[in-house]
C-alpha cells in the first residue's frame, strides 16, 4: 500500500500554490527564492523555531524571530545572518508578503504565513495548542493551504492535562526521600516548560541541571521566563540533591553520568511516553506525557478550526492524518521532508 | 481489575528484579482468593480462553473505529492490546448493564463462559466499563503474551517470597495444580500442608543444555550423543493416564495418539519426537529419522488423521528417565540413570521408542570429527553430558552442553524492513533478504531478527529509514546495497519463497559494510546447501 494523495471532491478542482514546491529537504517558495525549514545550507532561509531538524547552519541570511535568532546564535553562533521578524509583522521577498505568528511550540517558535497572488499559505513548523507558560500561544491565522506537522498524527496519541502529569513527579519525590527524580526533557522547550509549570504549581525548591541544558534556561531567563532557582549537578554533592528533581537531556538518563545521582528515579516527560513499550524502551521508571507538539484532538480540531481550502502533511504519521483529512471532506496530500524523525522532540 | 492493572503498570516500569519480586509478593499477600490466584497465572502464562482470542478483541476495535486509522496505530504501537487500550471509544453504557470496573474472578468467569461468536461484544461491553490502564490489563490477562518482562519463574518466585516457600518446592507442585491455584495459597498461608499430586499426570521441568561456545571437554568425564532435529518431549505415564508435553510443558498428547496409546509403562521419561524417515541419521549414526520440516506438518494439530499418523509415524528417541515407575531417579547420577533407562526402554514397544545411542569417541578431537560429518546426516549436533550430572530443572553450569555443528553462510542483500514487536516497536528490526538468482534478479531467501548487537541495530535501523525506497504499511523497501552474512543451521526446499528456500534458524552474523551487493551469493550456491 503506498501513501495516497487523498483526493476529495475538493482536490479535483483546485491545482493548488504552484509557486510553492515541497521538496524532501524543504519547502521552497519560488517568488522569494527562500526555503522554509531547509536542512541543507541555502541562500535565504525562513526558519519556524530553533530546534535542530528545523533549523540549521551555514545559510547566508535567516529570517526568524528575535527569539528563534538567539537560540539559533547560541547553538551555531550565526551571529550576523539573521534578519529578525517580530511576530505579526510583514515583509516583502520578492512579491511574497510574508509573517510570523506563534505557534506554541517552543520559546520563538512561529508559522510562517506566506501570500502572493491572493493565495496564502500557512507553514506551522511545529505547533501546539495547551497553554505553555514559556511562549504565546497558537494562533489560528486563515489560509487556503494549510501546511501542518504530523509527530502525533494517530489517535492511539493523547496527552493529558499538564498539571496531572507532573503531580506525578511530586508524589514520587514526596515518596522517596532518599532519591531524586531525574526528568529526561529535550534541552530546548521541553526543559524549560517542566520547570516553569512546575514552578506555577509552586514547587519553589532547587532544581538540578545536567551541564547541556544550562545556557538554554539562561537564554530562556533572559527572555523573561521565570525558572526560578537553578543549580548545576557539577559541583554539588550527591547528598545535597537527594529529595530533588535533577533535569537532563533524554540521552543522558542511562548514561553514566546519572551514577553521580542519589538513587534515581528515571523519568521522562515526552509525548510518546503515551506508549508502554516506548517508555520500557528507554527504561524509563515515571512515564510523564508531555509534549510540545499538537496531540491527534489538537491537530484535527485545529484543521477544523483553520478550515483550509487544502492541507499539506509533513513529518510524522502523514498517512494518517491525511486519512483523517480524507474521512472529513478535507482535501489533504503528504509531504515528504526527510531528517524529521527524531523521536526525542517529544 | 483497578488493582490487577496498578500491577502490571508497576511492574512494565519496573527494572529491578527484587523490586518486581517484591511488587507482585505484596500483591498476592493482600488481594483475596481466587483474584490473585487468576492474576498469578495471568503472569505465569497459564491463563487460555479459547474462544476469547485477540481477533476477538480486534473484531470490536474494527466495529468501533476506523480500520485504517486503528491498522495505522497498530503498526506504530506495535501490540494490539495497547492499541486498542489507549483508541477505544468509549460510550456510555446503558442503565441496566454493568458499569465500573470489573473482579479479576468474575473477568476470568465471562471469559471462559462466552461462546466464539460473542466474545467480540463481550470485550466491547468490558472495554466500555474501563479506563486505558484497565482496558489494557484486560485485554493482556484474557489473550495472554503480557510481554511486560515477567517469565513465569519469576512470577513463581515471588510467589514463594509471598508465603516464605522454597520456590523449587512450588516448582515440584505447580504443573499438577491450575488455576486459581486454591491448594498452593492454603499451603502458602499454612491452612494446609504441601499439596498431594501423586496419581497426577503432570510435567516436571526439563533440563536443559548450555551451548558449548569454545574450549573443550574431557570426555572421560562426558558422554556424547547425537542432538537430533525434533522436539524435546517428556511422557508421564501414571497407569490410568498417558500425557506428552512439550518443552514448555505444553500438553501435546493429542496430536500424537500413536505415541501416548503405545506408551505402556508407569515413569517419566524425556526424549526427542521424531518422524520415521531417511533425512536424518544413516548407519553408522543410528538413522531412520525424517527432517524437522516433517515433523512440523504433524505440529499444532487438535487431532490428527488416521492417514497422517501411517504416512508420518511419530516415535521418540530417549534421553534420559527421570521416574521409574513411583521412584524419583533424578538426584541420581547421569551414569546410574542411564542403565535403568536402557531397562526402561526394553519393556516399551521398540518401533515407538528407541534409546539415543552414545557416541563412541576416543577423546574430543575424536570426536570433533565425528561431529564434522554428522552435516551429510542432516544432525543439529552433538550433546555432552556429565556422567555426574542429576536431571535437574533448568540450564546448570557444568552438567549438559549442546554443541552444534557450525552453521551455514551466505552473504545476502536486504531487501525489505519491518518494524520489530513489543520493545522493539519503534526500530527497524525484522530483515528479509535475498540472492541473486541467474537473470540478475534479486529473489528473497529468509527473513531474520536477531544475532545483531543493540548498536548493529540502531545502525540497521538507521540505514532503513535513510534508504527506505518504499513503505507497504509497517514494512519498508529498501535500496538493495546492503550486504547483510546470515548463518543459519540448514536450508531446505519450500514454496514459502520466491527462490524455492527456506532456512533453519537464520540470524544475522555479520553486516558486510564492505562489501558490493552485486558480490552477494547466488541461490545456485544455497540450493548446493540443501542437505
Amino acid at each position: 500500500m503506498k501513501i495516497s494523495k487523498t483526493g476529495s471532491s475538493k482536490s479535483a478542482v483546485n491545482i493548488s500554490a504552484h509557486w510553492i514546491e515541497p521538496h524532501s529537504f524543504g519547502i521552497y517558495v519560488k517568488p522569494a527564492d527562500a526555503w522554509i525549514d531547509p536542512m541543507r545550507a541555502v541562500d535565504t532561509a525562513l526558519v519556524t523555531h530553533g530546534h535542530a531538524d528545523h533549523a540549521r547552519s551555514g545559510h547566508k541570511t535567516v529570517y526568524a524571530t528575535p527569539e528563534t535568532l538567539a537560540i539559533m546564535n547560541l547553538r551555531y553562533a550565526t551571529h550576523d545572518a539573521g534578519h529578525a521578524v517580530n511576530y505579526g509583522e510583514q515583509i516583502t521577498i520578492g512579491d511574497v508578503a510574508i509573517s510570523y505568528h506563534p505557534a506554541g511550540h517552543v520559546l520563538g517558535s512561529a508559522q510562517i504565513r506566506l501570500e502572493y497572488q491572493g493565495e496564502t499559505v500557512v507553514v506551522t513548523g511545529d505547533y501546539k495548542r495547551r497553554s505553555d507558560p514559556t511562549c504565546r500561544p497558537f494562533e489560528v491565522v486563515p489560509c487556503d493551504i494549510f501546511v501542518t506537522e504530523a509527530t502525533f498524527a494517530l489517535p492511539v496519541f493523547y496527552h493529558p492535562p499538564t498539571q496531572d502529569e507532573l503531580q506525578k513527579i511530586l508524589e514520587s519525590l514526596a515518596a522517596n526521600a532518599e532519591s531524586c527524580v531525574l526528568i529526561g526533557a529535550y534541552a530546548l522547550g521541553k526543559a524549560q516548560r517542566v520547570i516553569s509549570e512546575l514552578r506555577l504549581m509552586g514547587y519553589n525548591k532547587p532544581i538540578y541541571l545536567h551541564g547541556a541544558l544550562v545556557k538554554m534556561c539562561d537564554l530562556y531567563q533572559q527572555h523573561g521566563v521565570n525558572l526560578g532557582d537553578l543549580r548545576p549537578v557539577t559541583g554539588t554533592d550527591k547528598a545535597d540533591i537527594a529529595g530533588h528533581i535533577v533535569m537532563c537531556p533524554p540521552s543522558a538518563l542511562n548514561d553514566r553520568w546519572s551514577r553521580r545521582l542519589p538513587d534515581p528515579i528515571t523519568a521522562m516527560a515526552s509525548g510518546w511516553m503515551r506508549v508502554r513499550q516506548r517508555a520500557r524502551q528507554r527504561n524509563v521508571e515515571l512515564p510523564i506525557i508531555l509534549s510540545d507538539h499538537a496531540d491527534w484532538t489538537e491537530l484535527t480540531d485545529t484543521i477544523r478550526e483553520v478550515n483550509p481550502r487544502e492541507v499539506w502533511v509533513t513529518h510524522g504519521r502523514e498517512e494518517a492524518l491525511v486519512h483523517w483529512c480524507g474521512l472529513h471532506q478535507i482535501s489533504a496530500k503528504a509531504l515528504r521532508l526527510v531528517g524529521r524523525e527524531a523521536e526525542d522532540d517529544g | 481489575m483497578e488493582e490487577f492493572a496498578k500491577l502490571i503498570d508497576r511492574l512494565i516500569y519496573t527494572r529491578s528484579r527484587n523490586q518486581k519480586l517484591d511488587i507482585i509478593a505484596q500483591y498476592l499477600q493482600e488481594t483475596p482468593d481466587p483474584h490473585r490466584g487468576w492474576a498469578l497465572a495471568a503472569l505465569t502464562g497459564d491463563l487460555e480462553f479459547p474462544n476469547a482470542k485477540i481477533s476477538a478483541v480486534r473484531n470490536a476495535a474494527s466495529e468501533r473505529l476506523d480500520p485504517l486509522l486503528f491498522k495505522l496505530s497498530r503498526d506504530f504501537v506495535g501490540d494490539t492490546a495497547e492499541t486498542v487500550a489507549l483508541i477505544w471509544e468509549a460510550r456510555p453504557l446503558p442503565k441496566t448493564s454493568e458499569t465500573g470496573p470489573i473482579a479479576v474472578g468474575d473477568l476470568v468467569a465471562k471469559l471462559q463462559n462466552v461462546a466464539r461468536k460473542d466474545a467480540a461484544a463481550l470485550f466491547a461491553q468490558l472495554l466500555d466499563r474501563h479506563d486505558p490502564d484497565g482496558r489494557y490489563a484486560l485485554i493482556k490477562l484474557a489473550t495472554g503474551a503480557m510481554r511486560i518482562g515477567i517469565s513465569a519463574r519469576l512470577a513463581k518466585t515471588a510467589f514463594a517470597q509471598a508465603f516464605a516457600l522454597n520456590v523449587d518446592d512450588v516448582e515440584e507442585v505447580w504443573h499438577a495444580l491450575s488455576p486459581p491455584f486454591a491448594e498452593l495459597f492454603d499451603w502458602g498461608e499454612g491452612k494446609t500442608g504441601k499439596p498431594d499430586i501423586s496419581g497426577a499426570a503432570y510435567f516436571r521441568p526439563f533440563m536443559l543444555a548450555h551451548p558449548l561456545e569454545e574450549g573443550s571437554v574431557d570426555m572421560a568425564d562426558y558422554v556424547a550423543e547425537w542432538k537430533w532435529d525434533g522436539i524435546r518431549v517428556q511422557i508421564v505415564g501414571t497407569g490410568d493416564d498417558v500425557r506428552l508435553f512439550s518443552r514448555g510443558g505444553d500438553d501435546i498428547t493429542a496430536a500424537f495418539p500413536d505415541i501416548a496409546s503405545n506408551f505402556d509403562a508407569i515413569g517419566v521419561v524425556d526424549g526427542e519426537l521424531l518422524v520415521r524417515g531417511d533425512a536424518q541419521g544413516d548407519d553408522s549414526t543410528q538413522g531412520s529419522a525424517a527432517s524437522f520440516n516433517a515433523l512440523q506438518q504433524r505440529l499444532g494439530r487438535k487431532k490428527v488423521s488416521a492417514k497422517m499418523q501411517k504416512d508420518a509415524p511419530a516415535f521418540v528417541r530417549l534421553y534420559d528417565i527421570l521416574f521409574d515407575g513411583k521412584t524419583d531417579l533424578r538426584a541420581l547420577p547421569w551414569q546410574e540413570r542411564r542403565p535403568q533407562l536402557e531397562a526402561f526402554q526394553k519393556t516399551l514397544d521398540h518401533e515407538r521408542f528407541d534409546i539415543s545411542h552414545i557416541i563412541e569417541a576416543d577423546d574430543f578431537e575424536h570426536l570433533a570429527k565425528i561431529r564434522e560429518g554428522s552435516r551429510d546426516a542432516a544432525i543439529e549436533g552433538v550433546m555432552l553430558k556429565h556422567r555426574q550430572s542429576p536431571y535437574i530443572a533448568g540450564r546448570k553450569a557444568g552438567y549438559w552442553y549442546k554443541w552444534k555443528r557450525d552453521p551455514l553462510n551466505a552473504d545476502c542483500v536486504m531487501m525489505y524492513a519491518q518494524r520489530g514487536s513489543g520493545k522493539r516497536s519503534s526500530l527497524y528490526s525484522d530483515y528479509t533478504f535475498g540472492c541473486w538468482n541467474d537473470a540478475g534478479e534479486l529473489l528473497p531467501v529468509g527473513k531474520a531478527y536477531s544475532g545483531f548487537t543493540d548498536e548493529e541495530l540502531k545502525w540497521l535501523d538507521k540505514f532503513v529509514r535513510q534508504n527506505t525506497v518504499n513503505r507497504y504499511g509497517p514494512v519498508r523497501e529498501v535500496e538493495k546495497t546492503l550486504v547483510l552474512e546470515v548463518a543459519f543451521d540448514s536450508i531446505h526446499s519450500s514454496k514459502r519463497h520466491k527462490s524455492g528456500l527456506a532456512m533453519r534458524f537464520p540470524r544475522i552474523s555479520r553486516i558486510r559494510k564492505d562489501k558490493p551487493a552485486n558480490e552477494a551469493d547466488v541461490i545456485t550456491t544455497l540450493r548446493a546447501m540443501i542437505d
